[in-house]
């Protein structure tokens, strides 16, 4: 949870009278298709209760639908994507609840990166080539905390840019000067710009090579430990998330198959796909099959 | 609020000699993060720069062979039928028009560039036997002052309606983009034409030709200012409801592309409105593919200067080569062409510039 | 003329994210030739861009006008040079369907002649350029080092250099050209576009997979460039030389106008040459320079919708999409929509609110059956 002193610019997370509920996000029978000929059902009436704090892994191969599940719940797929069922209701620090599906596109627009935001992969091409990084991180402030003036922008952008550890020297440089693993924290500092209480992180290491992968991992859980946020990991990499994650989602076409705690998914997989998932990965000494436990 | 402690900021944590930048602390392969560094891009400007050299040269021996490949008795017969030639002048022609054959060919070439690093262009028969360059200086600003402008405001609304259109796919603007293809596709004389007959001999609303009225002396007087609009206003609309499909048609093609690009879908989950995604990042973007395509079609935008200055019998440069052409006043074709060529080249390099300017990853600061 | 390949965007439909795949029953077409195939077959699947709505509507326009030049003499009713001294001037009538010039020859016979000028001197101008761009292009974007650079050097001096300028100076040299002395300097000014876009595609199809293989199977560089090559490049090779005969043709007509190109020929430039001298425009005879600007506007649209087409194939992201857009209207969605669009019966929680931003409640769509499942799923389980 948040601790110390707050800055005016961080607003509506207060707490109201009601008690936080300990659920952040419930999503209950939802459903996404691609409305082409013909159609493609990617998630079929998935439920699930994300908690506030808590990392949830989603794994699966590629087209079990985890990217259009989490991309979904923000409703941040394009037509021909539609939402055919189901609700995702957003339980907001302040104790408001929050349907998602019923906000219209203003309210939305109002509603991303200030409650949810998102860490997409391969920055390489995610961030704007031609503006400055730092104009990119200001432009967040601009538009959702029209308070504040062009200095305290600054110094919000600032801090930022230190708590990634990408330096306040970076404000001026351009996308094109900074490498993978210094683009992957700018995309990291955006997201944490308005505080919000959900990151869904899409694939955010797989571009990068295994040392600045550990650093990055090491900065996101520093900064969930400091800031409080839910995390919502999004890879096909299962070792990765059996490291990091609290839950993890295991997804196959569309549907959720198993969601257990990680130590439960490693010591005691109940699904045939899950068995099967674990048994893939190449295992250091050479074994082949599931380590027994 | 942060239990982390920054890394102080005056701090320059990669420049310290002792120990090997950390890859990953310092996030770029440049080994220099210094902070007032140049934002002229100096070598991409360069690299430019020469280029144009090059070609101003190639223009220039164009130029100079391009006489010696015609049939001699026909310059010599145009020499011979203007005496009152000057005998300097008379030299300055011959090597221009390469009729000194009694020098070898390379002495030919310097002569020829000694004569042009002079400023010397020879003098225009057609024109009374003054200078061509002073002949060449009185109507380049017309033909500058009206394509400029012409030009100008074609590729703004053309670039600016392109991002329009693009952004609302599927919209009724949709078909305002064969519209205007349609209009290019028409040759430019004969819109140019078309529009005399209609708006200047039936209508009677602007005047058939010119720059200004008959026997009107030019001068800084409101006037005659208003005379050069009046005059000019024709001209300037067919140039620009002719070119405008080009750069719609271009820049919608660009905005297609780059709104699939991850960083508009990342300024869309940002919350961003509307307005600021599609210029800030989507035309911001697509506009740099489009200002290259400009800077290469500047020759084209040349050809339609002459053919709009003959249908329209405006004292530009085009016109004066036009008419150099049919009194086959050598000496007069080749200084407009040269300057036709010089004219492009600096422009070429204007639009390069501004490209260095609008797209930050043409100044490398590989250190 | 901007033609970009791109293969990324024929796989998932659009507003769908990068790192997401979607599973189809179904394997999608990629508008890219099989590898393995002869020479035959892969030309033939190239040829792909000619088969949309606006490639063929084109191509009919230009037959159209091929065959007026094939068959003038059969076409037209007189000789163009036929003197009819009692009907000078004269607007259309029964006897002369598109009137008289001003002594007396039937305007529509000197247009229907004219057609072959133009048509010979765009294709064969055209033809003569693109060989010279396929070279150039070609060679300077798969060789690497100085014979590239070189090579882009001369082509961007000519790109640079104004055109226009240099064909009336070359022009005003010859006392009477021939068409095909006029189609040669034509062409050898208008390449360098071609190559410079040829170069470009070559250079990024050199790195593909491909032709990689090819070379290290010790194909010999003659038949990686006619064989892998040249199918691929051929959408781009099409679409220069339909600008280029666009070009070609807007050339010719302009400089017979002016008057650089002798008027002893036929064509449509001409023809308007001596309607502006005779003051046609100023004295409103419309039936003798309408018809000659609006055969080359029909000539120009006609090889526009070619290369339109040509261009939606080549890049998928422009093909149809207005009409993907308005099928997609269809349903109820807009392409432009930055939120999900939300199609859902009320569901059965009291504390959801009913959800639905549009007004169509349609049933779940499940209809996809690529897989069973042989688990029963476990939804909503928690700690």
């Amino acid at each position: 949870m948040l601790r110390g002193i707050r800055p005016a610019y961080l607003s509506g997370i207060t707490k109201g009278t009601t008690p936080m509920r300990d659920t952040l996000l419930s999503v209950r029978d939802f459903s996404v298709v691609y409305d082409v000929d013909p159609p493609v059902a990617a998630v079929r009436n998935v439920s699930l209760d994300l908690q506030r704090g808590e990392i949830l892994g989603l794994a699966g191969e590629s087209g079990c639908g985890k990217t259009t599940l989490a991309y979904g719940v923000q409703r941040l797929l394009k037509a021909p994507a539609v939402i055919t069922s189901g609700s995702v209701t957003f339980h907001d620090a302040s104790g408001e609840d929050i349907d998602v599906n019923a906000l219209d596109p203003d309210a939305m627009r109002r509603f991303r990166w200030d409650k949810v935001s998102m860490v997409f992969q391969g920055a390489m091409n995610s961030l704007n080539p031609v503006a400055t990084i730092g104009a990119q991180l200001d432009d967040v402030f601009e538009v959702h905390r029209p308070g504040m003036t062009s200095a305290e922008r600054r110094a919000a952008v600032v801090e930022l840019l230190e708590i990634v550890k990408v330096g306040a020297q970076r404000y001026r440089s351009y996308p094109h000067e900074l490498s993978g693993g210094m683009r992957q924290r700018v995309m990291i500092a955006m997201a944490l710009a308005l505080r919000p209480q959900l990151m869904v992180m899409d694939e955010p290491t797989t571009a990068l090579d295994v040392l600045v992968q550990r650093e990055i991992l090491k900065q996101i859980s520093a900064l969930r430990h400091e800031f409080g946020f839910s995390v919502v990991f999004i890879t096909h990499d299962l070792p990765l998330l059996l490291e990091i994650s609290d839950r993890i989602a295991i997804m196959r076409d569309g549907r959720i198959v198993e969601l257990a705690t990680a130590e439960r998914i490693w010591n005691d997989p109940q699904d045939a796909y899950t068995k099967t998932l674990l048994e893939s990965f190449p295992r250091l000494t050479g074994e082949k099959g599931m380590v027994l436990r | 609020m942060t239990a982390v402690q920054p890394p102080h900021p005056t701090e320059q944590s990669t420049d310290t000699p002792e120990r090997t930048p950390d890859a990953v602390e310092a996030g770029t392969t440049a080994h220099r993060v210094t902070k007032g560094r140049s934002r002229v891009p100096w070598r991409f400007l360069g690299g430019r720069a020469v280029f144009y050299a090059f070609t101003l040269w190639a223009a220039i021996t164009i130029n100079f062979f391009l006489p010696r490949m015609m049939k001699g008795d026909a310059v010599t017969q145009y020499l011979s039928r203007n005496r009152n030639v000057t005998p300097e002048a008379a030299d300055a022609l011959r090597s221009l028009l390469g009729l000194d054959t009694d020098k070898s060919l390379w002495q030919q070439y310097v002569d020829y560039w000694a004569l042009l690093l002079q400023g010397d262009l020879g003098v225009s028969l057609l024109h009374g036997l003054r200078p061509v360059t002073e002949v060449i200086s009185q109507s380049l600003p017309w033909t500058i002052g009206l394509v400029g402008f012409a030009t100008i405001v074609s590729f703004a609304v053309g670039t600016i309606g392109g991002a329009i259109v693009g952004w609302r796919r599927g919209s009724r603007l949709d078909a305002l983009v064969p519209i205007t293809t349609f209009l290019s596709t028409i040759p430019y004389f004969w819109l140019g034409l078309l529009a005399i007959a209609l708006f200047s001999v039936n209508l009677g609303w602007f005047p058939i030709g010119k720059a200004y009225g008959v026997g009107v002396s030019p001068a800084f007087t409101p006037e005659f200012i208003g005379q050069v609009i009046h005059h000019g206003t024709l001209p300037a609309v067919t140039i620009i409801i002719a070119s405008l499909g080009g750069w719609m048609l271009g820049m919608r093609n660009m905005m297609l592309t780059v709104l699939d690009e991850d960083y508009v879908m990342v300024a869309e989950a940002k919350g961003m409105p509307s307005h600021r995604v599609l210029w800030r990042y989507a035309a911001r973007n697509a506009v740099l593919p489009q200002i290259q395509s400009f800077a290469l079609s500047i020759g084209f935008i040349v050809g339609g200067t002459i053919v709009m200055e003959m249908v329209f019998s405006y004292p530009g440069v085009g016109k004066l080569l036009l008419d150099a052409t049919n009194a086959k006043d050598y000496a007069l074709m080749q200084g407009v062409f040269l300057v036709i060529t010089i004219s492009v080249l600096l422009a070429n390099l204007l639009a390069d510039l501004a490209y260095a300017f609008l797209d930050p990853r043409t100044r490398q600061t590989e250190g | 003329m901007d033609t970009i390949v791109n293969e990324r965007a024929t796989k998932r439909p659009a507003g769908v994210p990068a790192t997401a795949t979607i599973r189809t029953s179904e394997a999608s077409d990629r508008p890219e030739p099989p590898k393995r195939a002869g020479f035959g077959a892969k030309l033939g699947s190239a040829f792909a861009m000619f088969r949309n709505g606006k490639s063929i509507a084109g191509l009919s326009i230009l037959g159209f006008f091929v065959l007026v030049a094939i068959f003038a003499d059969v076409l037209a009713p007189y000789s163009p040079t036929a003197l009819d001294n009692t009907a000078r001037f004269q607007p259309p009538s029964a006897e002369h369907w598109l009137g008289t010039t001003h002594i007396g020859e039937d305007v529509l016979s000197q247009v229907i002649y004219g057609t072959r000028g133009v048509i010979v001197v765009g294709f064969l101008a055209a033809i003569i350029a693109t060989l010279i761009a396929i070279v150039v292009g070609v060679v300077s974007g798969y060789v690497r080092g100085w014979r590239s650079e070189s090579l882009s050097a001369l082509t961007n001096v000519f790109l640079v250099i104004p055109g226009l300028p240099l064909i009336i100076i070359v022009a005003s040299m010859f006392e009477d050209p021939p068409l095909v002395v006029i189609a040669g300097v034509l062409g050898l000014i208008g390449w360098a576009w071609g190559a410079r876009v040829l170069r470009a595609q070559t250079m990024s199809l050199r790195n593909r997979d491909f032709i990689q293989a090819a070379r290290a199977n010790g194909e010999p560089l003659r038949r990686i460039i006619t064989i892998e090559m040249l199918p691929n490049l051929m959408a781009l090779i099409a679409a220069s030389f339909v600008g280029t005969v666009t070009a070609a043709i807007l050339a010719l007509t302009t400089l017979s106008y002016i008057g650089v190109i002798p008027v002893t020929t036929y064509n449509w430039g001409t023809i308007l040459n001596w309607a502006s001298a005779q003051g046609a425009f100023r004295q409103n005879q419309w039936w003798w320079y309408l018809p000659p600007g609006l055969c080359i506007a029909a000539i120009g649209v006609a090889l526009s919708l070619i290369n339109f087409g040509i261009d939606e194939y080549v890049n998928p992201r422009l093909r149809s999409a207005g009409e993907r857009a308005r099928a997609m209207k269809k349903k109820g969605m807009s392409v432009n929509d930055t939120v999900t669009a939300v199609r859902s019966a009320p569901t059965t929680e009291p504390a959801a609110a009913d959800a639905s931003t549009t007004t169509a409640a349609a049933a779940p769509q499940t209809t996809q059956t690529t897989t069973t499942e042989t688990t029963s799923p476990k939804t909503g389980a928690t700690t």
